[in-house]
């Protein structure tokens, strides 16, 4: 069973990609961007709970037509260096007002979890073997800071307001 | 200047608590050699040919005594007695211990400096104007903008992993003396035609590999739109830029592949687009930065005759070492790094702690680092300026040689820096041993003398008036001379290429040939650059390539 961070808590993950073996009658599934893209039509009517993973290069306002349907959005991280998923999560919480879970997923690791917080996400699917315990305390590491953003929680934080 | 408050406060000792976590990680193995680098690169950190470098940030280059004897302090602690202001109007210590680095962070926070952001791919200081404040042509201060930008910028969630290093510049005067056209982006205060004061908006300038002069993508933006514009920019930047590449990766290359017209028409879509959701102007906190900024409690004065009587060496330091100030009875006074005893841009724990004391006494307490890594006293009374150059001569502070071809800019070069492809230090002492007499450099004018050990052009090269590169041949030091490069306002403009490549030991006699077609050619008091621009490159590549200095 795959543990990961949400809402600040390790929990049980209750998704599955498509491209995981399937275990049986799966009821929440993670599609990769370019399978919803091409077989949108039909898993739309599927009758589980749908998720999209994006890459790096993947444009979010192709979605912004789904999210009723979506209650998921993956975004994908190549290391410690890449720095869209910031972007694109940024533009999923405002622009489209994407209120389901948002999932940083990939080459993560504990050091940039509170930007990514910031940003928007709100669960972390962080490498096999990280330890997750200890990738909580991230979300401590600053108690202030000096732009207004989306907590994990998806309140809007003033500028220079001391973080809840 | 400007003063922490808690927040201020705490955010940078928890920054300081979080990177003794990562260094303690790093150490007992539980992060990669690789990822600690991407962490200790965003607070300043790099690992060098013999040790550590760490860089301290010095936003927009001002600083309290307080400051500086700390300064000082970690010099003589942790260092071997002297640090380096940097173009970046930062300082740099070259040979800490990377196990002891939190502890030296902990020490500078405690008189509000840190390493934040001083290297890394991320938005870094924010410079400004070394004559801020206090300059007769300055429209309005820039460093309160240079504040509130610096706080948007500080850790910012979005913007902290971006393709490249992001740098900005902020002046508040047509002169430009913050380099702001080769900046990553350039803001100019300026009126428009109703009188109102915003900015003048550039991007894509640089300097490194591929230098480039920046494009006006904004002519007029209101000033309470400056965060919303920046962040369109750089969310712009974030998606697009290029990250195969780290030499394709800064801004000025998606703006050069893209063109300066179709990246305005997606930031300008951006910017609309982010409308609501975008940083809203704080006015309240921007007029308490602003407060620290008003105008010093100067004493009501009247501008005197200070030279008449004294000695010419004095003279000489009053015309090319202290500048007009806006209020009567002041003048703002450089401290030259550049004496021929020093590498460019150096100076000593000891020194530090005199520039503490003397800045206490002659110039209100306020110490200025500038980007062509001079000190500067903004605020000293014309009735201190002989004492205060008989104490800075004590100390080696005194070279009357502001603005002359000895003012050079030099970065550490292949002596300090892993990166470099060559050594600069030895060029400059080179050149301070042709060039000694200074009556000779003051014949000559202004010229601007920049040299780089590498392409990456920390010492500003391409837009020196001369500009000398390090370049390696073979595991053999060279030297491409450019010349006609300027930063100045308006007429900024990069050098060209005169020719082949020089020798080490060549390239003072280069220098002096390019100095003596100049003289040959120079029309009354012409400027080096204004001569250059005349005469063309061919003149001054017909000597420096003449059969007796052909290298071998």
């Amino acid at each position: 069973m795959r543990q990961l961070i949400k809402q600040r808590e390790v929990v049980v993950d209750e998704w599955r990609y498509a491209d995981e073996d399937p275990v049986g009658r799966e009821r929440a599934l993670i599609l990769p961007f370019a399978r919803w893209k091409a077989e949108r039509e039909q898993w739309w009517l599927w009758d589980g709970r749908l998720g999209v993973r994006l890459g790096v290069t993947d444009k979010v306002d192709e979605l912004k037509n789904d999210f009723t349907r979506i209650g998921l959005v993956a975004l994908e991280f190549g290391g410690i260096g890449e720095g869209r998923g910031y972007s694109q999560a940024a533009l999923l919480r405002t622009r489209y007002k994407f209120t389901g879970e948002l999932r940083a997923v990939g080459k993560i690791q504990r050091d940039q979890l509170f930007y990514m917080a910031r940003c928007g996400f709100d669960s972390f699917e962080l490498p096999e073997g990280a330890d997750l315990k200890v990738a909580l305390t991230a979300f401590d590491d600053f108690s202030v800071a000096y732009q207004g953003a989306f907590d994990a929680a998806g309140v809007h934080v003033e500028r220079r307001a001391v973080a809840g | 200047m400007y003063q922490y408050d808690q927040i201020d406060q705490a955010l940078v000792d928890q920054r300081v608590a979080q990177y003794r976590d990562q260094t303690q990680r790093y150490l007992a193995g539980q992060l990669s050699e690789d990822d600690f680098r991407a962490l200790r690169l965003r607070n300043g950190l790099y690992i060098q040919k013999h040790a550590p470098m760490l860089r301290i940030s010095i936003p927009y280059g001002l600083l309290r005594p307080d400051q500086v004897r700390m300064l000082g302090r970690i010099a003589r602690e942790y260092d071997k007695g002297y640090g380096h202001f940097s173009t970046r109007q930062n300082m740099q210590f070259n040979w800490p211990k990377l196990e002891l680095v939190p502890d030296i962070l902990a020490l500078l926070a405690t008189v509000q400096l840190h390493g934040i952001q001083t290297s890394g791919n991320c938005i870094r200081n924010v410079t400004a104007d070394h004559l801020a404040g206090v300059a007769a042509d300055e429209l309005e201060d820039p460093r309160p903008w240079c504040e509130y930008v610096r706080q948007w910028a500080t850790l910012h969630p979005e913007f902290s992993y971006l393709p490249r290093k992001f740098k900005i510049a902020v002046t508040g005067s047509p002169a430009d003396r913050a380099a702001s056209r080769v900046h990553d982006v350039g803001l100019h205060l300026v009126k428009n035609e109703q009188g109102e004061v915003g900015f003048e908006v550039l991007v894509g300038g640089g300097l490194g590999r591929a230098p480039m002069i920046g494009h006006v993508i904004r002519e007029f933006l209101p000033k309470q739109d400056l965060l919303a514009y920046l962040e369109a920019i750089l969310r712009v930047y974030n998606l697009e830029g290029r990250r195969d590449n780290i030499h394709k990766a800064r801004i000025k290359i998606l703006v050069k592949a893209i063109g300066p017209e179709k990246f305005r028409e997606l930031v300008e879509e951006e910017f609309a687009a982010a409308k609501d959701t975008a940083p809203v102007f704080d006015a309240a906190g921007f007029e308490r930065i602003k407060s620290y900024f008003a105008p010093k409690a100067y004493e009501t004065l009247q501008d005197q005759d200070v030279v008449s009587g004294k000695p010419q060496e004095f003279r000489n330091w009053f015309q090319y070492n202290t500048r007009k100030h806006k209020v009567a009875g002041y003048r703002a006074v450089f401290l030259s790094l550049k004496s021929p005893k020093r590498p460019p841009g150096d100076i000593t724990a000891d020194e530090l702690d005199h520039v503490a004391a003397l800045a206490e006494q002659y110039s209100l307490g306020e110490i200025r680092s500038t980007h062509d890594q001079n000190v500067v006293f903004a605020h000293v009374k014309q009735s201190d300026l002989f004492a205060l150059w008989q104490q800075l001569k004590l100390h080696d502070l005194a070279t009357a040689n502001i603005g002359t071809l000895t003012d050079m800019i030099c970065c550490p070069g292949g002596d300090f820096c892993a990166l470099a492809n060559a050594r600069s230090i030895p060029l400059a002492e080179q050149i301070n041993e042709r060039f000694d007499s200074l009556d000779y450099l003051y014949d000559l004018g202004e010229i601007q003398l920049k040299m780089s050990g590498c392409m990456n052009g920390c010492g500003h090269h391409s837009v020196g008036h001369i500009g000398v590169l390090g370049v390696d041949k073979d595991g053999e030091e060279w030297y491409q001379i450019t010349l006609g490069g300027s930063t100045g306002g308006h007429d900024a403009s990069l050098g060209k290429v005169i020719g082949p490549s020089v020798a080490h030991d060549d390239v003072a006699e280069t220098i002096e040939r390019i100095i003596s077609v100049f003289v040959e050619h120079r029309q009354e008091e012409e400027r080096f650059l204004d001569t250059f621009r005349r005469i063309g490159v061919a003149p001054f590549k017909a000597k420096v390539y003449a059969p007796a200095n052909q290298a071998a």
